[in-house]
């Protein structure tokens, strides 16, 4: 049965919170929605998570020594690693188990938190490995398009036009030129995974695909859209809403790739022109007022209506082909 | 019965690490470490071993995971050398700061540029600030037994400390000898089972580990990692006197070769020991009172032990296998400010010798010993070894 929301309000009666207070993110971000509620799944499920995370904003800021909002055993040790880390923590879960020197008997179930520039960039060697190792693991990428921790750099998840610390926009500049790497498609290429994207303006589609990821065997992969409202300059209360936009314009289409098969998982019945969700976001505000402003958004339009309609076959010719 | 193996320090090691058998074992090849991950792997494959083999995609992937795995509680080894070092560098540090007892093999060589796969020690002093303990062996049966006697050390509670055991490129993964393994269960018995205090996966006593500890403990935190290294120096002779209860074989600190009455001492890690000892024995022919000082245990440096042999010799001749550009070299500076302390200070003189794998003969290494009769030594001048200049 899939999780429902009477399982979720046992846990808050219980008060028994995986992830809870204390931490110190800006009020308004979307990172520890993610990392609350994937959590939360997973306990209303009755798995006990054992967590990993990257070095960025949702580690340095829940875990400042001594304190810490973890509930639920919990791991850092850099920004690049943390798939490999949490995998060497499967591993030893696996051996020990085997080895009959485990003391609970309650399922364990590995979860990996990283930011865009540890899973896009840095990081993205070590996950592709431990996906392709098949490692059983859960990886929640929460994308908020830039190197938030460190002051805004550019990611290879910053779309184009974003003002960036490393790529602003100035005089000859548009900033970052170049489009968004498809994350969810490496690693859905990687065929013994499955791998999906979510938007924080709907909690329940990605915590379907939280309990989809943990049941799969192997490793499972969502990119959950989270931002971060102090460098995309949006009002602390509009996070989710600048998700729904997101999805809404096709610019962040919800869908899934399970062992090769294609689901669009959310297709609004409206579509909106892309300009409205680069209207929504401050950090594109300076792009706005650039001469090569209408190119930009010509040719960002263009991108996504070919990117959905290319989703939409891929769905219809990859109906029930599991590669694996 | 103790069996007697010709083979190589490579299989050696992994014979060791097999008798352990630690829970996991995570690793990336690299010559001249790869034969043994290979021969692990293998052990593995045959069953003789039931450890959960991680093959990673590259060294840094190794360290991180062999973090996660140590962190969740299993006995984990990992094993490199030179740019599989370097490319873990980062999570070397932090494993030591997470007071995980890791034990990793280096089989020596040099570390890039210009590329180079032969033996050198420039890997291991890269990462002597690390915080991990290191151990030196001149050969496989060194090498096997600094495997078993690492793993005990670095477990103990007041230590849990990362080691490494040093051994040669080359010359000692890949020469075979005569090695004496002791028995299974002796080894079973001797390292018996890790029990974490503190494990990820008691997840009924949850635990955040590796978090952000800013200017307020980080100090702190250093100084106890500063303990746990001298705690593995207390602790080093018990289980040097443990394992000799086992095996026969004496360790200690330095090995201490015709030191006795000993006037010109030449100090040297690892396989070139063989070859200085051989000069040694050649010189006392001759009446010269040459003796030699082999460090087994590099970190914590022993440094006590080593003023102690010093002390009021003619001269010493500090061999490196590595060169710290623009300062001296790693050990002849250690070796310089043990002496510090020293009444009577002897003459003291540094080389530099074998790079990249460059063959180290009898002749070159009777040199500094020539050097030192004729009382020609410079505390200030680097020399080299067999340069072709
Ligand atoms: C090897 C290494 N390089 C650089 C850094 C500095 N650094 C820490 S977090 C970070 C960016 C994190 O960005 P992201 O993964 O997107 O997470 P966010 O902060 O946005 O949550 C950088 C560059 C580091 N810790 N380690
Ligand atoms: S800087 Fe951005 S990502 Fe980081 S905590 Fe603040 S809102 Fe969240």
């Amino acid at each position: 049965m899939p999780v429902n929301m009477k399982q979720l309000i046992n846990l808050v009666e219980k008060e028994d919170w995986p992830f809870t207070q204390g931490h110190r993110l800006c009020p308004g971000c979307n990172a520890p929605m993610v990392a609350k509620w994937a959590t939360m799944t997973a306990k209303a499920l009755g798995y006990e998570p054992v967590v990993g995370a990257a070095t960025g904003c949702l580690e340095v800021s829940t875990t400042i020594y001594p304190f810490t909002s973890w509930n639920v055993p919990y791991i850092h040790n850099a920004f690049e690693n943390v798939a490999a880390t949490i995998t060497g923590a499967e591993s030893a879960y696996r051996s020990l188990l085997n080895r009959g020197r485990i003391k609970t008997d309650k399922p364990i179930k590995f979860i990996a938190f990283g930011g865009d520039g540890g899973t896009y960039d840095i990081g993205l060697q070590s996950l592709s490995g431990a996906v392709e190792r098949g490692h059983d693991f859960l990886y929640i990428l929460y994308d908020n398009e830039g190197y938030m921790n460190t002051g805004n750099q550019r990611s290879g998840s910053t779309p184009p036009g974003a003002d960036a610390t490393t790529e602003p926009v100035g005089r000859k500049s548009t900033g970052k030129i170049q489009f968004k790497k498809n994350i969810v498609e490496i690693i859905g290429a990687h065929e013994n995974v499955y791998a999906a994207t979510a938007v924080t303006s709907d909690p329940f589609d990605f915590m379907a695909k939280v309990e989809k990821g943990l049941k799969h065997e192997g490793p499972a992969f969502i990119a959950v859209l989270a931002p971060c409202v102090r460098f995309w300059r949006i009002p602390e209360s509009t996070g989710p809403q600048v998700t729904k936009l997101a999805m809404e314009t096709k610019y962040w289409p919800v869908y899934e790739i399970d062992r090769g098969v294609y689901k669009i998982t959310r297709k609004p019945r409206n579509f909106k022109p892309i300009e409205e969700y680069v209207n929504a976001v401050g950090r594109f505000r300076k792009a706005l007022q650039h001469p090569e402003y209408k190119e930009m958004i010509e040719e960002m339009q263009r991108y996504v209506d070919t990117r959905w309609e290319r989703l939409l076959k891929l769905e219809e010719v990859t109906k029930d082909l599991y590669l694996r | 019965m103790p069996t007697r193996l010709a083979v190589t320090g490579a299989a050696a090691v992994a014979h060791a690490m097999r008798q352990i058998n630690p829970d996991v074992v995570a690793a990336y090849p690299i010559t001249p470490q790869t034969p043994i991950v290979e021969y692990y792997a293998q052990f593995v494959a045959d069953g003789l071993v039931d450890t959960v083999m991680v093959p990673v995609e590259s060294e840094h992937s190794a360290m991180s995971a062999v973090v996660g795995s140590a962190a969740a509680g299993a006995r984990t080894m990992t094993a490199t050398a030179a740019n599989g070092l370097a490319l873990m560098f980062e999570v070397v540090y932090i494993a030591a700061s997470m007071r995980l007892p890791i034990v990793m093999p280096i089989v020596n060589r040099a570390l890039s540029g210009p590329i180079n796969i032969h033996g050198d020690h420039s890997d291991a002093y890269s990462v002597r600030d690390a915080g991990w303990i290191q151990l030196f062996s001149e050969n496989s049966q060194e090498a096997y037994d600094m495997t078993i006697i690492a793993t005990k050390l670095a477990e103990r509670e007041e230590v849990l400390t990362p080691a490494m055991v040093n051994l040669d490129g080359f010359i000692t993964s890949h020469g075979v000898e005569g090695v004496d393994l002791l028995d299974d269960e002796v080894v079973r018995d001797f390292v018996g089972i890790w029990e974490p205090k503190y494990p990820l996966l008691d997840v009924d006593n949850p635990i955040t580990h590796g978090p952000l500890d800013l200017f307020d403990y980080y100090f702190e935190h250093h100084r106890q990692q500063q303990e746990g290294l001298k705690n593995a120096y207390k602790a080093l002779p018990e289980v040097f006197a443990e394992y000799e209860k086992i095996s026969g074989r004496k360790y200690d600190f330095l090995d201490l070769y015709r030191m006795e009455d000993a006037e010109y001492v030449m100090i040297v890690l690892n396989s070139a020991a063989s070859t200085a000892k051989y000069v040694v024995d050649e010189l006392r022919e001759q009446g010269i009172k040459a003796g030699l000082i082999k460090p087994w245990v590099f970190t914590p440096f022993p440094k006590k032990e080593l003023l102690a042999a010093l002390e009021g010799r003619k001269a010493i001749m500090v061999l490196d296998r590595a060169m710290s550009f623009g300062k001296e070299a790693p050990l002849y500076s250690l070796v310089k400010s043990a002496l510090y302390e020293a009444k009577d200070r002897p003459m003291i003189g540094s080389y530099v010798y074998g790079l990249g794998g460059r063959d180290v003969t009898p002749a070159m290494l009777k040199v500094p010993f020539e050097d030192a009769l004729k009382g020609d030594l410079d505390p200030n001048e680097e020399r080299y070894l067999g340069l072709k200049e």
